[in-house]
């Protein structure tokens, strides 16, 4: 059986790779991408917490379980408007890419 | 869960979250999450999340990632392949993982480390008893069956209905949003 330290070591590594794929890749479609795998990390332990540390009644713990389904919800209204918003950009601009996008720079 | 398959969910996963940084071509990364997201479906049913590994499938892979797929194919990136890697983003990248890493070491090997509470026949008979006499969750806990899905509808529609319905709001605005985020600005 694995322990909860084992999920807990998974999810933080799921989450690192999603934090390197955020600072290291230019494309902001993969930039995006690296926040799923971040939040799916955040759900993976969430899972975990509720499946080790049961309820009063000994099933496990939904109240995280519901944390979990309102994040995949929340995150499938982000990528809908993310994308488009991309979409949006890419028709001003030509390109995806964070290096040429400097508007804001001083 | 036997620790052969969480081991082989957590590699499939930790290989595909990877994989989508480490290839080049978009529709690649994207096929990448897809396979990372299997795994990670396959680690919440092994912790008896069933409706959660589900949906994952279902929302993640089946839908968020297919709108995904099309939005790449709907731009047209084919000049990313050709583009030089600078060095500094790649360091800063494995620089930020490498302390990331010794500090959840650092975390876990303090932390007291739980097993997975029993979840046989008895605890879920005498979780029945919380249930109303002739319900069908009653009636699957005394079988010895978790009735996931009917547990997370009678959580959702008792304890968080109010958050339930603001999500359906949120789900509208962010429809409405995409509508007017997609309509051709007039030049």
């Amino acid at each position: 059986m694995a322990s909860l330290n084992d999920y807990l070591l998974v999810s933080g590594l799921l989450f690192a790779t999603g934090l390197a794929g955020v600072v290291l890749r230019r494309n902001i479609i993969i930039v995006f991408m690296c926040l799923e795998l971040m939040l799916s990390a955040a759900n993976l332990t969430l899972v975990a917490f509720s499946r080790f540390h049961p309820a009063a009644n000994g099933l496990p713990d939904y109240n995280g379980q519901m944390l979990v389904f309102f994040v995949i919800t929340v995150a499938a209204a982000e990528v809908a408007v993310g994308l488009a918003i991309i979409v949006a950009l890419y028709r001003a601009r030509q390109t995806i890419h964070t290096d040429e996008l400097t508007s804001l720079k001083g | 869960m036997p620790s052969y398959l969480f081991w082989l969910f957590s590699t499939v996963m930790l290989i595909g979250g990877a994989a989508v940084i480490a290839f080049r071509n978009p529709v690649a990364s994207a096929l990448s999450v897809v396979t990372c997201f299997v795994g990670l479906a396959g680690l919440f049913i092994g912790l008896s999340a069933f409706f959660v590994g589900v949906i994952q499938i279902l929302v993640y892979t089946g839908a968020v990632m297919v709108l995904f797929l099309f939005i790449i194919m709907l731009l047209d990136l084919k000049d990313e392949e050709k583009r030089a890697k600078s060095l500094a983003p790649v360091a800063a990248g494995l620089g930020l993982v490498v302390a990331f890493f010794v500090q959840l070491i650092g975390i876990l090997s303090r932390s007291p480390n739980l097993t997975a509470p029993a979840l046989d026949n008895p605890v879920l008979a005498a979780a029945a008893a919380g249930f109303p006499q002739n319900s069908k969750i009653a009636i699957s806990l005394n079988q010895g069956k978790l009735p996931d899905v009917h547990l997370i509808g009678h959580t959702l529609f008792t304890q968080y209905n109010l958050p339930l319905q603001i999500l359906g709001v949120l789900l509208l605005v962010a429809t409405i949003g995409v509508v007017v985020l997609s309509k051709r600005q007039a030049d």
